[in-house]
This record gives structure tokens, sequence and C-alpha cells, in this order.
């Protein structure tokens, strides 16, 4: 007979319920707002809530609701992206000092699915409107830094070993022997056995061979490609990491940065309004160091001369406005500081600052022998300028570096101290500064694009009607051709469109064009599921097997059908899924999904509906197929 | 209602080579196209210039598109963005000028909307599918086919059915590719999401079909392969064709009623449906059968030892 356990209604039930609830919020749709944050990241009030929204009413700028939500900003709810421009307009305008704001969107879910923590899918970048950056990461400069570490290090183990060295080279591309590698040349007669033993605590990992050119003995030691590998990887990670920091100092919803393909990182930044802005904070940025001031030679004459004294550096664009000589030794790098925070000390406004204990054990080294003088913090900027020479497009490197803060040595200290003599507001920004880390490496903006959410607008109304338009032209034809059984797949059908809005909804993932060609592929492979089950149970028929037979064979003969070339589609949603990127990852998170619940609504949901109409005892002449 | 009340009957692999030499005829025409019409990329494929723009009023979008065409600056893209003063101009690639020309030939465009116009600033954006990205799209392509192969040589017993159902995977997206190049249709990232779907479809119901292949060769070892294969054919007929109706009406209204950005999206969709449907029958069974297919490879008659097992 046809029967079917009890714990499978349950288990069905249960799973609806849950998957109604996460689905729900989707039908409320998000609404345009504002989102208003503290520059200093403190809540917002209720006061100052209060008194923006009153601001926004006498400027008869007409919104729906304002509240403050979990994470302190206030957000401004619209009926339209029209009302919203106009509120941002006139909200930066008065609060742009003190306020970070962004254009952004929010659930129209009553409050009490966002206390629950139940949002609907947020839209992808191609709907919804926004800012994608994508950069490439310099990974060369980052095994350079490191061979420059390695030759310094050597230069060090072979002074103190007293072993003479004529000079140390690099290279970190070029086809050349030498690429990733260093050179270490020395006058010739030296003592090669003693110079490796030497080597072999700062070298070590390094594979070195001994060569020899008409000047003297050498030594090249390598990087190993799994070293090198390695080393970019670090840097790739490292400045993903940077970049989420700073992107989450921006106060944008729901950022994501990705690394994409080898040497890439993509920002995408939904709502957000002014471009340059966020690409000052994000990519320029490069490298910090902190290093002595050289205060024996006089830095004004070294600028007028051009006469810079052996072992320094003339900077001339300094915060202080006068040139400054600098000692060439790094005494820490911004890589190696921990954290930054705004502080008070007794000569006002200061930022504290944490090293790592690496660069404090140098810092407390440097300290102990240069209380009284001058310290200064440097800031290398890079960026990549392109420029037309003959007609062919060039891409060089420009480096900027500008001292942004000096400082007197008040005592010793090692990994933790404070920099003082600041404005509150130059305290704020040296620390955002040091906070958001210097990057391990240089990255480059490769492309930029701009995504205006009006079209995503519109794109989103004719997308979203089409495609309710073309299910309910799938419901009505399901339940005309196989009557009461259509009626079954089309409550199958609706049950995996809310399943998989549930999924979806669930991780966060979010909806874009692609999603939406997955959606289609899924209701196509769900009626499929439902076609398969239904023709075998006319063939049943055909043959004159009873009602319920004929049922109980067609989802047993189906299902090899269902299951087979569902597994088969999977396996191509999987690898996209893992090695695809953008668009095509989209596409294939919706699509493995997607089959999944069409699986478990068309073989399992179906099932317990036609055996609960048809199956026990109730006899049946003729089925309505 | 039904449309399929009989058991049609219909000799699929009897015409077989006839429609080899139709598939040879559009696959080739769909290369040539490729080649010397190519595709009309779109701008996620190309890249072109970025331009943002401010204006001291709020600005109809609607102006500033028509002064940029009069400019001579086709297919521009503008968007409002951040506030209603500013916007975001995308145009395509710009070989014959330099920045500074692009920038102020814009610039005297939009002022001729609103006198007060300045573009804050312009740069030249690489493609958003960058060529790493498309090396990984070959590596996911290759390594899908691969997997898929070894699924349904290890589900079906025999690489035939194997390389039949590559074989389709393969003919759908190059026919395609070939209607792209031969309507010139706009080619961006949305089609490479339809023409995924169409795979999808496209293996789908190949592997429909090789189930009821499975399942006649297990009832009728003794019958001709090509006989099993145009029952199989017949039989999962009905629902092949039930199944493309339906998933055809939600395209159909994706095509008439989901404008303008859908439009390559679900023209390709379209065709690849019928490509599929078409593919499914006469390339991945028909190629099975052509690399000698029978009910032998799916279930191999277990061979009985003749050690004998007494003392």
């Amino acid at each position: 007979m046809l029967e079917y356990a009890r714990w499978k209604y349950i288990l069905i039930a249960a799973v609806l319920l849950v998957a109604l609830l996460f689905a729900l919020p989707n039908v409320f749709g998000s609404a345009p707002a504002l989102q208003l944050a503290h520059r200093d990241h403190s809540p917002v009030t209720a006061a100052e809530a209060a008194s923006i929204t009153g601001y926004l009413r006498q400027q008869k700028v007409p919104f729906q609701k304002a509240y403050v939500d979990g994470s302190g900003r206030l957000m401004v709810q619209f009926a339209n992206v029209s009302d919203q421009f106009r509120g941002s307009d006139i909200a930066d305008a008065k609060y742009q000092r003190t306020y970070i704001s962004a254009l952004s969107f929010v659930p129209k879910a009553p409050a009490f699915f966002r206390a629950l923590g139940l949002k609907p899918m947020p839209l992808g970048l191609d709907l919804r409107g926004g800012l994608d950056l994508l950069y490439q990461v310099d990974v060369n400069s980052a095994v350079a830094q490191m061979l420059q570490n390695y030759s310094q290090d050597s230069a060090r183990a072979l002074a103190a070993a007293k072993i003479p060295v004529r000079n140390i080279t690099f290279a970190a591309t070029g086809g050349s022997v030498l690429q990733n590698a260093i050179r270490i040349a020395f006058p010739p007669g030296a003592d090669l056995a003693a110079a490796q033993q030497a080597l072999i605590t700062p070298l070590q990992g390094l594979s070195i061979t001994q060569d020899s050119s008409p000047a003297g003995p050498e030594l090249l030691a390598a990087m190993t490609p799994a070293e090198v590998k390695q080393r970019e990887d670090y840097a790739i990670e490292q400045s993903v990491t940077i970049l989420r920091n700073r992107v989450n100092q921006l106060g944008v919803s729901e950022p994501s940065v990705t690394r994409q393909g080898l040497d890439r990182i993509d920002v995408q930044l939904p709502g957000i309004q002014n471009a340059a802005e966020v690409k000052n904070l994000l990519g320029q940025i490069a490298q910090l160091e902190f290093r002595l001031q050289d205060e024996t030679a006089n830095a004004i004459q070294a600028a007028q001369s051009g006469n810079v004294p052996l072992g320094d550096k003339l900077y001339t664009n300094t915060a202080m406005g006068v040139p400054l000589l600098l000692k060439r030794e790094v005494i820490a790098t911004g890589d190696q500081l921990t954290n930054a925070t705004v502080g008070q000390s007794q000569q006002g406004p200061a930022v504290d600052v944490v090293l790592n204990s690496k660069a404090g054990d140098n810092m407390l080294r440097t300290t102990r022998q240069n209380v009284g003088k001058h310290m200064a913090v440097v800031l290398i900027e890079k960026h990549q300028e392109t420029s037309t020479v003959d007609g062919k497009k060039v891409t060089h490197e420009v480096t900027s570096e500008r001292v942004i803060n000096d400082a007197t040595i008040q005592g010793v200290f090692g990994d933790r101290f404070e920099i003082t003599g600041l404005s509150m507001g130059e305290a704020r920004d040296l620390a955002i500064l040091l906070r958001s880390g210097s990057l391990p490496t240089s990255i480059f903006l490769q492309n930029e694009q701009v995504i205006g959410p009006s079209l995503g607008q519109e794109n989103i109304r004719m997308g979203i009607a089409a495609l309710v338009i073309g299910m309910a032209g799938v419901l009505i034809f399901m339940a005309i051709y196989y009557k009461v059984f259509g009626l079954v797949a089309d409550l199958v059908l609706i049950a995996n469109v809310i399943l998989l809005a549930a999924l979806l909804s669930m991780m966060g993932a979010s909806l874009s064009l692609p999603g939406i060609a997955g959606i289609i592929l899924t209701v196509g492979i769900a009626v499929d599921a439902n076609v398969l089950i239904y023709e075998r149970i006319r063939e049943e028929i055909r043959k004159g097997v009873t009602p319920q037979a004929a049922i109980r064979a067609g989802f047993e003969k189906a299902f090899s059908a269902i299951a087979d070339s569902n597994i088969t589609t999977l396996i191509a949603g999987l690898v996209l899924w893992v090695f695809g990127t953008g668009a095509i990852r989209g596409f294939a998170v919706v699509l493995t999904l997607g089959i999944a619940t069409s699986m478990f609504t068309s073989l399992m949901g179906s099932r317990a509906l036609v055996t609960l109409m048809y199956g026990r005892k109730r006899k049946v002449a003729r089925l309505p197929i | 209602m039904e449309f399929f009340s009989h058991q049609t009957d219909f000799k699929f692999m009897a015409t077989r080579h006839v429609w080899y030499g139709l598939s040879a005829i559009l696959i080739i025409a769909s290369i040539v196209m490729l080649f010397t019409r190519g595709l009309n990329l779109a701008i996620d494929f190309t890249g072109g210039v970025s331009a943002q723009a401010n204006f001291p009023a709020t600005v109809d979008l609607g102006a500033v598109r028509t002064q940029l065409a009069v400019a001579g600056f086709r297919d521009a893209q503008v968007q409002n963005f951040g506030s209603l003063r500013n916007i975001a101009i995308r145009l395509p690639p710009q070989p014959k000028l330099g920045n500074q020309a692009v920038h102020d030939r814009v610039e005297s465009a939009l002022r001729a909307v609103n006198p007060g116009a300045t573009v804050q600033q312009l740069s030249v954006v690489g493609p958003q599918v960058g060529s790493q990205l498309e090396t990984s799209a070959a590596w996911a392509l290759g390594f899908t086919l691969l997997l898929i192969f070894l699924y349904i040589a290890f589900r079906f017993h025999t690489w035939r059915l194997s390389f039949g159902a590559i074989l389709a995977v393969l003919h759908d997206p190059i026919l395609v590719l070939g209607w792209f190049a031969a309507s010139q249709t706009s080619f961006d990232l949305a089609v490479v999401a339809a023409i995924l779907a169409v795979i999808g479809y496209s293996l789908n119901d190949t592997v429909v079909v090789f189930d009821r292949i499975r399942e006649r060769f297990e009832s009728n070892r003794r019958l001709a392969p090509n006989i099993v294969l145009d029952q199989s054919i017949n039989q999962t007929l009905s629902r092949t064709i039930m199944t493309k109706v339906v998933t055809s009406i939600v395209v159909v209204a994706l095509l008439v009623l989901g404008g303008p950005v859908l439009k390559g999206f679900s023209e390709a969709l379209l065709i690849g449906i019928l490509a599929g449907t078409y593919s499914s029958i006469y390339i991945s069974s028909a190629v099975a059968l052509e690399c000698g297919l029978t009910a032998e490879h799916i279930f191999p008659t277990i061979k009985k030892t003749a050690v004998d097992h007494l003392p």
C-alpha cells in the first residue's frame, strides 16, 4: 500500500516552517536609507538622532522612519531613491564634519524580524549600486622587501664575524641568476667557509651556492620557490586584512573584501557615495617608518646646497613645514605596529602606540641611546600614474614620502609609547593612519566601477516582475496539464522557492543577475523532477496498473533519473562555486543550493502530499493526472 | 490534458547521419562567425572610460545622454551616483582620444546641459573580467568536464556515454556563442551566467535520457542498441518536451518583459534550451551509439569461474 513514514511528514513540516521564517523578510523587501555614524565610532545618542531628524523635517525631506541600530548608527529610511539622495545631500552639508554618511538599504520587515537577526537577501552590487574597486598587489615588492631584510641581516652577521665584504646586491625580478636571490661579493682571498658559517642563522632556509667573479669570490643565496610563494601569499592575505580594517573605518554597511585570482583584491562597497574619499583612505597609505632625526647636521642648509650627509636622507615634504634630515636606519615599520589609539596625556591629546616585540626590542635599544633626540614618522605613499608617451600608454610608479610627525624622545621605552604635542584632530588622524596599518607591500588600483542604484532599481523592478509573471505562467500551465497533480507540483515549486530564498538569506549571499539565472535554472530543474515523476505515473497507468501502485512505481522509477541528472549538474555547480569568481560564483551558489532544495521538495515534499491524498485505505478509481 | 496520449515511435537513430551533418554545419558556422565577426563584447569585458561629474543642481540624465551622443560618445552609461547632482558616466574605450581630450569633450557636453558642470575625475578602467579570471574559468570548465566524465562513467559503467555527454555539453554553448556572434547582441557577464545555465539544462536532459537507456538495456539485453536508444528517447520525449515548454514560459517572460538588461541573458537561455533538447538526442545518445554502446557495457555479464572448489 501507499504509505509514508510519520517522521518524514514532521521533518518536512519543520523544515518548511523554519524556511518560511527566514524567507519572510524578503517579502517585505528593503528600503533605501541613509546611514549616519560618528567619525570616532561612538554610538549616536537619542538626542542627536532627534536633532538630525528634526533638521531633515525642517528641510522638508520626507522620510519614513529613523532609528539607531545595534551598532550605534542612525538609520533614516526613505520611500524612494530620490528622497534618499536629497536627504543625503542635506545631511552631508550640515553633518559631514562629525558624521560618516553612507547610502544603504534597510529591511522593511517589522522590528520583530530585526530583533531576531532575520534579514532579507542583500542585493548584489549590480542591482543596488555602489563602488567596486579591484586592486592589484605588488607581490614583487613584497619579495624584494624580504630580500632586503636578508641582505641587511647578512651584512650585520658578517660585520660581527669581522669578515670583509665588497658589496651585497639583490633582485626580485628579471631572468638573471639573481632572481629572488642575494649576491654577497667578497674581496679576493676571503675565507668563504667562515663566511658561510657566519651566515647560517641569518640566511636559514635559503639555498647557498659559491660563485666567483674576476673581482673575487661570491656567495649566492636564493629563496626557494615555496618560500617566494609563501611570502607572496602572506603579503596578499595581510593586504586583505588591512583593506578590510580600512573599509570598516568607512562605516559602510555590508562591505566585501575578497581575494581574487593570484594577486588581486576586490573591494565592494554597496551604496558608497564618494569614490575619491574612499580611494584615498584605501589605497594611498602605503608604508610607515619610524626613523631617528640627524641633529648634528643642518637640514635647511642641506636642502639648499643639496649636500646630504652620508647615512642620512633629506625630507622636504613634512607636516612641520621645515625640511628634516633623518637617519637611514628604520627603527620600526607600520606593519610591526599592533595598536594605536587616541589618549590623553598631561601635555594634552596623545596617540598611544603599541609595537610587536621585535620592533619593541629595536625601539628599546634605540631610545636608550637617544633620549632627548627627535624621532619622526614617515609616510610613504605609492600610486600608479598613466601617461601617454608617443601614443603608447605608459604606467609608472610615483612614490611620495612625507614626514607626518616629529617628536622628542622623552625617555627610554620599548613596545609601548605615546606621541604627544598634537591637537585633538591631529591625534585622531594620526591614530587612524597608524592603526589602519601600513600595507606589507604596495597595492595599485586596477579597475574601479561605479554602479548607480537608479539603474539597479529599474533592473530589479522589471526583472522581478518578469520572473513573477513567468512563474505564474508555469503554475497555471502545470495545473492545467496535470490537474490535481499539477497543483501538487505547484505547491512543491513554491516550497522550493521559499527554501532557496531562506537558505540564501541565512548565508547572507547577495542576489545578483547571475543569481536570478540560477533561480530560473533551479525552477526548471524542480519542474523537471515533477514532470519526470508524473510522466512515469501516466506510463504506469497506461500499462493498466492500479492507481496507488502507479504512484509508487512512478516515484521509484523516476528516482534514479532525478538523482543522476541532478548530481551531474550539482558537480558542475560545486566546481564553479569553488573555482569561480564574481558573476560565475554567484550563479554557482544559487544553482548548488537550488538543486539541493529541489531534490528535497520534489522527492520528499511531493511524495508526502500525494501520499496524504491518495495513500492509506482510500479507494481511488482514477487518478486526476 | 495530455499531448502525448500514445507512445510515439520515431526512428531517431536511423536519420542520425543527416543530423550529424547539420550539427557539423552549425558548429562550423558558429566558429567561423566567432572568428570573423567576433562577439560584441560589453563593457564588462572591454573596459572603458569611467568618469564622475558634479552639477550645481539636480540633473536630467536623459539630457546628459543626448548631449554625450551629440559629442560622439555612443553607448554611454549615465547614472546618478550618491546624490541627484552627481553622475557617474561609463564610456566604451576611446582609443583615438587621449585622456585629456576625452575629459574636455565630456565636460563640454555636460556644460551644454548645465554650464556649472565639472568633471571631477576621469580614468581609463580595465575590463571587469581580467585575463586571470579567464584562465581560472578555463580551469574550472576543464575540471568540471573531467568530473562529469568520471561520474557518468561510474554510474553507467561505460565511457561511451560520458563521451557523448561531454560532446553535448560542448555543442550547446558553441551554438549560443555562434548566435551572439551572428546577431551581434551585446555579450556581457549575464550572458556568461546564461550559458552556464544552458550547460546545466543540457546535462540534466542528457542524463535523463541515459537513465532510460540504462533501464531499457536492463530489461531488453538482446535488442539491437539503436532500437533501445530509439525506445528510450521516445519514452522520455513527452517529459523532454514538457520540461522545455515549462522552462521556456519563464524565459520568454524574461525576454519580453525583463527589459533591455535581460535581453541577451534570456536570448542565450532560449537558444540554449532548444540546442540542449536536440543535442541530448542527436549528440549524446547518437555519439554513444557510434562508439559501439551495447547492453554489455552497462550490465556486464558476470563471468562464472570455471575453478572447481571441490577437493
